[in-house]
């Protein structure tokens, strides 16, 4: 008897996931094999136990600078985000729904235009902010909003339309709650999941972000790694290991956080 | 008690103004002066100079270059990604097979970049692992025609490894969208699994295959971080070219070049996005 | 399609059981549907009767036992080969197809022409009222429409057996009885043998030639809805087949003592002693004497009232009565029984 159904045989689950994911897992292995290499034929540890070695501190420093840097980059970007991103949508939602099309449209915008495309006009634009915030590393988040800014949306936006806010603004107006309140006590706590993935993508966002920094001659995470790369291809090889597993870590965070959220099934 | 007239019209205006600044400031001024800077000449009159420079044999050939690429990878990338969200219907949303490899395909899609040039320099680079065991293994030598890795064709497989997962993100919810109802409805009446798929399965997906296709068309189109961390000698792609402009401004003797290449590269991501809209569209007449 | 004589298939179950991994969906259930009788498997949710619907479809596979259509086995005969009608609790329709290619589908999987499949779905279409919508998708029609776009698609290629898997329960209480009245008409015309698997009561009830009541992948009992009603075989579908009030009592010599009224047992055969006797609030009425209550709340359901009242000891009890009787909250008020056979509950 054949089966009926769209999932496929465990079989055929398994191969497709067997061979793709063999080959994805390939330049990993090769990158944890290659941190590892010694002397011709050996592997040994201390390219691993070097990186906290302090006879490197100074070999390293740049790289510690980028590492900072771009931690840095990603709270600031995730301040513009929660700040000033979820408010405006928040504002637009309840306020202006006219404007909805809009702001969805702005938002995403920056997948049209590419990083590669924006540094070319960010360069003078730069020009000018150095002018006034200074030239220090923090002021490179704000290009990093309008990077994060498609995926920010998309999270924020799935958030609120999975809870009603205007009906739950107006409930919480009608119980004599002030806009601050509403806000912060009523709506925040609704889309705090939402803000969460918006976070964390941002994070993720910002940390692999180079083209703008490298060509705006900043440095962060991955213009340094690259940097130490030429003298030491090692550690550059055992910082996008440190790197690649810290974003997954996060993701998987917010996934399972995703998960315990409750879903209305109807089965 | 009087009505306190909290939050006007006006003051909720006025809270819509610093995002609306920052916009202006970090995206609309930025895109303008990148694209407008490549109409203009060093001394900030009008030229068609800079455009025409694109139509520059090794200009042109970075475009055609960049075409090809984005087009392979996001075909090749849309199909294995497409076969992944494949065999995961049927797991449980939230189990861990299903997080594990939606969180694993965001890390991925998102972090390419140089660290994708690291991962396939350790693992086909001339010194790599896999390099190495098929040599002593097998005697192939993949590089008998030359170290291709660090050229256009050396880019297919770092730009693969993030076109599948952005395929896997994007279109596993389309995927998840087909519903049992209907291949057990196509049962019933008669049809096979060959006809469910063909018939329904299949139609159904296109439109947000397609979309899903064109994004990732998009996505190799405007990455940069990996061929820059690969490619060591010339320009050979696009977003090469605009570096190249941008740290020797005159070499060409001919300033704001980056500009014109930007305009370039708009013109083939706003056509991409307009047929995006309208594969929407076409499809709208039967989704929601 | 023009009405047709009784034609039906025969339908017979004989000790299915259904197994999955720790569970037993189906435990031997035994049943014969006769041609063109309409048959409903009733219960709650969990209790089989959408396995046992499946299984009959071919969309799932049976561990054990028997499915006979006209006699022969059907267990070498896949899916797309039993010829079965069926609806689905909801979504089933075709995105991308319109209405009238839907309707087509099945024709088209049986090699019909052109033409004919045209006319024939136009004609199915016409019989679910739906004949102006062919051109239409799925989602610009309502849910009720959808449903009934799905009725003609199981019906048009003529199949042995309709199967109805909870088609209404996703519908507004309104069009689920106008739906479900227009179901049993086309059912009767057709002279299609058919099951339909609910949850609802008085949906089964209503349109049922037999209900079969399930319980835990067994059938409990199966009889014409009168019989259900009023001859439960047990306090589960006593409890199950109609709202039912649970009144404390004493057993003794095959009657029920509740509150000082004896009231006779269903099944007589039980020991004496405490139990819950389970009286339909029909069966109790309003009477210048009787067991004293305290009236809660009563409310007016168009044709009857149904009126809540406590008694003494604090046991909330529902009455349903005529409308002529409107009691006042809080009133005291004398209640009395018919007198009619009660279940008790286990």
């Amino acid at each position: 008897m054949n089966r009926v159904g769209i999932e496929p045989r465990a079989v055929t689950r398994w191969l497709i996931l067997g061979v793709i994911g063999l080959l994805m897992a390939l330049p990993i292995v090769a990158m944890v094999e290659f941190s590892l290499r010694g002397a011709p034929g050996e592997y040994t540890l201390d390219h691993w136990t070097g990186i906290l070695d302090p006879e490197n501190e100074r070999k390293y420093r740049g790289l510690f600078e980028g590492v900072g840097n771009s931690l840095l980059l990603a709270v600031v970007t995730v301040l513009i985000v929660n700040a000033m991103l979820v408010p405006t949508m928040v504002l637009v939602a309840l306020r202006f729904p006219k404007l909805q099309r809009w702001l969805e449209f702005v938002c995403l915008i920056p997948i049209t235009v590419p990083a590669i495309v924006l540094v070319v006009g960010l360069a003078p634009v730069y020009g000018v902010v150095s002018r006034i915030f200074g030239s220090s590393i923090w002021t490179l988040a704000f290009a990093y909003g309008i990077t994060v800014l498609p995926y920010a949306y998309r999270a924020v936006r799935a958030a609120m339309d999975a809870v009603d806010i205007v009906t739950l603004s107006e409930a919480a107006r009608s119980l004599g709650a002030g806009w601050l309140t509403v806000f912060f006590r009523v709506l925040v706590p609704n889309i705090r999941r939402g803000m969460l993935a918006a976070s964390v993508i941002a994070t993720a966002v910002v940390l692999g972000e180079f083209t703008i920094a490298s060509l705006l001659n900043r440095e962060n995470l991955q213009t340094s790694v690259l940097l130490i790369s030429r003298s030491d291809p090692y550690v550059a090889t055992i910082f996008a290991l440190l790197a690649l597993l810290f974003a997954f870590a996060l993701l998987v965070i917010i996934g399972r956080v995703g998960a315990v959220q409750p879903r209305r099934s109807s089965s | 008690m009087t009505a306190r007239r909290s939050g006007g019209r006006g003051w909720a205006l006025l809270g819509l103004t610093p995002f609306s600044a920052y916009v202006v400031l970090f995206l609309a001024v930025p895109t303008v002066l990148a694209l407008g800077t490549g109409l203009f000449d060093g001394d900030g009159a009008l030229t068609l100079d800079n455009l025409t420079g694109l139509l520059e044999p090794a200009v042109l050939r970075s475009f055609v270059d960049l075409l090809w690429l984005s087009g392979l990878t996001a075909v090749l990338g849309a199909i294995a990604g497409a076969l992944i969200c494949f065999s995961l219907l049927g797991t449980r949303e939230d189990g861990w097979l299903r997080t594990g490899i939606s969180a694993a395909s965001g890390v991925l899609a998102q972090f390419g970049g140089v660290m994708l040039a690291f991962a396939f320099i350790a693992l086909i680079g001339i010194q790599g692992l896999l390099t190495q065991w098929l040599l002593r293994t097998f005697d192939a030598d993949i590089y008998e025609g030359g170290v291709w890795l660090y050229q256009v064709p050396g880019l297919i497989l770092p730009y693969l490894y993030f076109q599948i997962p952005l395929m896997v993100i994007t279109f596993m919810p389309a995927m998840s969208g087909l519903k049992p109802q209907w291949a057990e409805a196509s049962a019933t009446l008669g049809g096979t699994g060959a006809v469910f798929w063909w018939r329904i399965g299949f139609p159904v997906l296109a439109p947000s295959f397609l979309g899903s296709l064109l994004l990732l068309f998009a996505n190799a189109f405007s990455s940069y971080g990996t061929a820059a961390a690969l490619v060591s000698q010339g320009a050979p792609i696009v977003p090469l070219q605009v570096r190249a402009a941008l740290i020797s401004e005159t070499v060409l003797g001919r300033e704001n070049m980056a500009g014109a290449l930007a305009i370039g590269m708009i013109v083939v991501m706003v056509v991409l996005m307009k047929a995006y809209s309208a594969l929407q569209s076409r499809a709208e007449r039967w989704m929601r | 399609m023009t009405a047709s004589t009784p034609t039906g298939t025969r339908v017979q179950f004989r000790a299915v059981t259904k197994q999955y991994p720790g569970h037993r969906a189906l435990d031997g259930v035994d049943l014969d549907i006769a041609p063109g009788e309409f048959v409903a498997l009733l219960g709650p949710s969990g209790c089989g009767k959408t396995t046992a619907l499946r299984s009959l479809a071919g969309l799932e596979q049976i561990t054990d036992g028997e499915i006979l259509l006209d006699g022969s086995d059907v267990a070498a005969t896949p899916v797309n080969r039993r010829d079965m009608g069926m609806v689905f609790q909801s979504y089933s329709l075709f995105p991308h197809m319109t209405v009238l290619e839907n309707v087509e589908f099945g024709l088209r999987m049986r090699k019909v022409g052109a033409a004919s499949r045209r006319t024939r779905a136009e004609e199915a279409l016409e019989m679910v009222g739906l004949g102006v919508h062919g051109k239409r998708f799925a989602h610009q029609l309502s849910g009720g429409q959808q449903q009934r776009v799905a009725l003609a698609r199981a019906l048009v290629t003529r199949p042995k057996v309709l199967l109805l898997d909870e088609p209404l329960s996703a519908l507004d209480a309104k069009v689920r009885v106008q739906l479900r009245d227009e179901i049993r008409r086309i059912q009767l015309e057709l002279g299609i043998t058919t099951l339909f698997v609910t949850h609802d009561q008085e949906e089964a009830l209503a349109v049922a030639d037999r209900v079969a009541v399930m319980k835990a992948g067994r059938i409990e009992q199966i009889g014409a809805p009168e019989d259900l009603y009023q001859r439960p075989s047990s306090a589960f579908v006593a409890d199950f087949v109609g709202v039912s009030n649970r009144l404390p009592g004493t057993v003794s010599g095959g009657e029920i003592d509740v509150h000082g009224v004896l009231l006779p047992l269903l099944a007589p055969a039980r020991p004496d002693g405490a139990a819950v006797a389970l009286v339909r609030p029909e069966d109790v009425r309003f009477a210048a004497a009787g067991v004293a209550a305290t009236v809660l709340t009563t409310s007016f359901l168009g044709a009857l009232r149904r009126t809540r009242v406590a008694l003494a000891d604090g046991t909330e009890l529902a009455v349903q009565h005529g409308t002529e009787v409107a009691p006042a909250e809080g009133a005291v008020v004398h209640l009395a029984f018919t007198g009619a056979p009660v279940a008790l509950a286990d």
